[in-house]
């Protein structure tokens, strides 16, 4: 992750690809897991698992973390570590509630992407430029950040109609839309509670029905960022900086240039994230990100440093965040769903002659089951340590599929060729 | 790194100049002055008047009461700032300073709390309960260790996940049907009695509050710090592995027992951070115990440079920073342009010294190519 020590980091050669996974095969998982989740359903009777109202609160849970995920990806994939997500989120928040309670949610938007994005410039000021540290300069903008929100809130909103100072007046929510028909359909049919088929509606419904714009405006985002990213030479340049520098800039990259271009546009996905968190519950308040930025940056490495992975990673932390404020014994059913994940996981590692980790996993998934047979409820309060705990467990359990660009965190400067 | 002999010869010859006194001031001192203008800028621009600000932390500041809580806040800083820079010298981040300090103030509160605890000498219940901070946060940051040497895990991606689920953790034990009780509307942990309780050192001009006992800790810890840095083979081990890891593996060094140790005893530390507000202030553990000394932590480190004097001075400004900084509210004047201060200081002062260090080696490329009887262009010297 950073430039720090190489000490226990498996250095050997990944080997040689065996076969790449198609992308038949994520279908087959992705329903597999569906098809899990709904069994469990059926098992626990926990019917919030799949309802469309659970799915429609992980949809919203899941933005933020997923636009802060995206920010992670472009900067890493640059070569630059940015721990700052956090704090650019933060100045997103203030700048969606300062524009938008006096012109309304698109220029809170705009506003809140610009004062990310004025966040990234500031790292990428300090970390490219002056080469310092990408870890220490994310950190004192996560320490800068909060404090200018908070102050500019007390200049800016203590007076205004109904702010505060440490809140925004209220923001107009971006307009929802519903796909008529298809969503009240899918609702009678969720009804039912069929294994598998009402599970599906449950979650094409949820994604059908009063969904924001800003929503599929990101989801358009991270389209765009696969497309930028991996199709265009544009993105091929700022990859290969995040790869080898020195081999970029001996072909004529200007890898300065693509750093500033990446960190400052993993800002602006930050702040709008920060933003989308303000206009979506309806004004700026202090303390709002509560730690996304850092969720986002576990989604992306739940990810592996890719954007589908990441978008995963942030649709399962947005649920688990969902799931706090859904029905106990959905979230009850969540540790048997972590059991069988590890189990899951305990066999795929097995097959590759993985033991001790094997071994260790399913020793955990079996903790995990005993723990959801002999409880009837999971306290609200470690809910929200799931997705950090699952990421834990990632690191520790599947790492050796993870694969961080090359030059990661590492400080470049132009002529220094190893 | 350049040849051998000249260039310890320069090292030697400099360390003792008014010029490296210089090089070494310059850094903290430019960046203070220049928050300093950041922070003016910001005011005039809002249409506060600086002087007044400054006026009003002056006066403040002087106020023996403002410095007996500057103080106090200094001595958690200080230990925070220790914790971190165990890591830094060895190139390891442990930025779960605060997650670890948090838990372990928590549960050794807790401890300390029990009524099993009033009947044992005042001096055991203290030292247990010391022990048990110490050894939470050390498991804690453990955690991050053992991932670190088994699996390679970026000990910053660990710490940062297990500050999120020790927040939870201490969410989860605070509530009356396990380690906390109810009194009002406050959730806190048992009040530690009296025999628990380290006194407060009196300071002169003021009766309404006391220097914390544990201050004395604070600078155990600091002594300790240099002793094993400067004196043993463990530190020497410690500062080698930070300054060149292969080098280190070379020279004999077990890199792995070395992060791990090392995690261990900046978790052990970082353990001890809210010590001193537990045992001489708070006496319970509350949702308004103070959150976030961790990061001020990795500021303080990095504004003294991971050295235990320099830290002193770093966590003491902060401290006066924060202490005087309270009644500008009242003032007026948003509190939090300190915060803003701050963190300018923070980033302005790493900056400060990559360009130090970089003025540095051009100086000594220079010096070398005068001793070598050649003068080259810097940029020719290789470095």
């Amino acid at each position: 992750m950073t430039a720090g020590l190489a000490v226990g980091v498996e250095t050997a050669p990944p080997a040689p690809r065996r076969r790449r996974i198609s992308p038949t095969w994520y279908w087959v998982a992705a329903v597999g897991a569906v098809a899990v989740v709904a069994l469990v359903r059926v098992f626990t009777g926990a019917n919030d698992l799949t309802s469309r109202g659970t799915v429609q609160a992980a949809l919203t849970a899941a933005v933020p973390i997923a636009l802060a995920g995206l920010g992670g990806l472009w900067a890493e994939r640059a070569g630059v570590v940015n721990i700052g997500l956090e704090g650019m989120m933060v100045l997103g928040t203030w700048g969606a509630g300062f524009a938008g309670y006096q012109w309304g949610p698109w220029a809170g938007v705009l506003f809140g992407l610009v004062m990310g994005a004025l966040g990234g410039l500031l790292h990428a000021v300090a970390t490219v430029t002056f080469g310092v540290d990408h870890i220490i300069s994310g950190v004192a903008i996560n320490l800068l950040a909060p404090g200018l929100a908070l102050f500019l809130s007390k200049v800016y909103f203590s007076n205004a109609p109904g702010g505060g100072q440490k809140q925004s007046p209220p923001i107009r929510d971006a307009q929802h839309i519903t796909v008529p028909g298809l969503s009240s359909w899918l609702e009678t049919l969720e009804r039912k509670h069929w294994w598998l088929v009402s599970d599906v509606a449950g979650l094409l419904g949820g994604l059908t029905t009063q969904v924001s714009l800003l929503t599929i405006i990101v989801v358009l985002l991270l389209i765009g960022s696969v497309f930028v990213l991996w199709r265009t030479s544009f993105g091929l340049r700022l990859r290969s900086c995040g790869e080898a520098p020195v081999a970029a800039e001996s072909l004529g990259v200007n890898v300065y240039r693509y750093k500033y271009a990446a960190v400052i546009m993993s800002g602006a996905l930050a702040g709008l994230g920060g933003a989308f968190l303000a206009v979506s519950s309806s004004q700026f308040r202090d303390g709002q990100t509560g730690g996304r930025g850092f969720i986002g940056l576990a989604a992306m490495i739940f990810g592996n440093w890719r954007p589908g992975g990441l978008a995963t990673g942030a649709g399962l932390f947005g649920y688990t965040d969902a799931m706090q404020l859904r029905g106990a014994d959905a979230v009850h059913a969540l540790l048997l769903l972590l059991c069988i994940a590890l189990l899951v996981l305990a066999v795929v590692q097995a097959l590759s002659g993985r033991r001790v980790i094997a071994a260790v996993a399913a020793v955990l998934g079996l903790a995990f089951g005993w723990w959801f047979l002999v409880t009837d409820a999971l306290p609200p309060e470690l809910v929200g340590a799931a997705p950090y705990v699952v990421t834990l467990l990632v690191l520790a359990l599947a790492s050796q599929r993870l694969r961080m660009p090359k030059a990661d965190g590492q400080v470049y400067r132009k002529g220094e060729s190893g | 790194m350049t040849g051998a002999t000249p260039s310890s010869q320069i090292e030697k010859h400099r360390r003792f100049s008014a010029r490296a006194v210089l090089l070494g001031l310059a850094a903290p001192v430019g960046a203070l002055v220049f928050a300093a203008l950041v922070c003016t800028a910001i005011l005039v621009v809002s249409k506060h008047s600086p002087a007044d600000v400054v006026d009003s932390m002056v006066t403040s500041a002087k106020r023996p009461r403002t410095f007996v809580i500057a103080l106090n806040n200094a001595t958690n800083y200080y230990l925070a700032a220790v914790a971190v820079a165990i890591g830094f010298r060895m190139n390891l981040f442990n930025i779960g300073v605060d997650g670890q300090y948090r838990l372990a103030a928590m549960l050794a509160a807790a401890l300390a709390g029990a009524s099993f605890m009033d009947g044992l000498p005042p001096f055991l219940r203290i030292a247990m309960t010391i022990i048990a901070a110490m050894a939470v946060g050390a498991a804690w940051a453990g955690i991050a260790g053992f991932l670190k040497v088994t699996r390679g895990v970026s000990e910053v991606i660990s710490t940062i996940m297990l500050n999120a689920i020790a927040t939870a953790l201490v969410a989860f034990l605070l509530n009356p049907n396990r380690l906390a009780v109810l009194t009002g509307n406050d959730i806190h942990t048992p009040e530690i009695t009296a025999g628990g309780q380290v006194p407060g050192i009196p300071y002169p001009g003021t009766s309404s509050a006391t220097v914390h006992g544990l201050i004395i800790v604070a600078a155990a810890v600091g002594v300790l710090y240099w002793f094993v840095l400067a004196r043993t083979r463990f530190g020497f081990d410690l500062k080698a592995t930070g300054l060149s890891e292969s080098a280190a593996v070379a020279s004999g060094v077990n890199v792995k027992k070395m992060v791990f140790l090392s995690m261990l005893l900046s978790g052990g530390v970082a353990g001890l951070v809210g010590m001193p507000e537990l045992l001489g202030g708070a006496h319970s553990y509350s949702l308004n115990f103070p959150p976030g000394i961790g990061f001020i932590g990795i500021a303080v480190a990095l504004l003294g440079r991971n050295h235990p004097v320099g830290i002193a001075f770093a966590s003491l400004l902060w401290g006066i920073l924060d202490a005087s900084s309270n009644g500008l509210d009242v003032s007026g004047v948003p509190k939090e342009i300190v915060a803003i201060m701050q963190g300018v200081i923070v980033l302005s002062v790493v900056v400060a010294y990559e360009l130090v260090r970089r003025y540095r080696v051009r100086l000594e490329q220079n010096e070398v190519g005068r001793a070598l009887g050649r003068t080259q262009v810097p940029e020719a010297v290789s470095s």
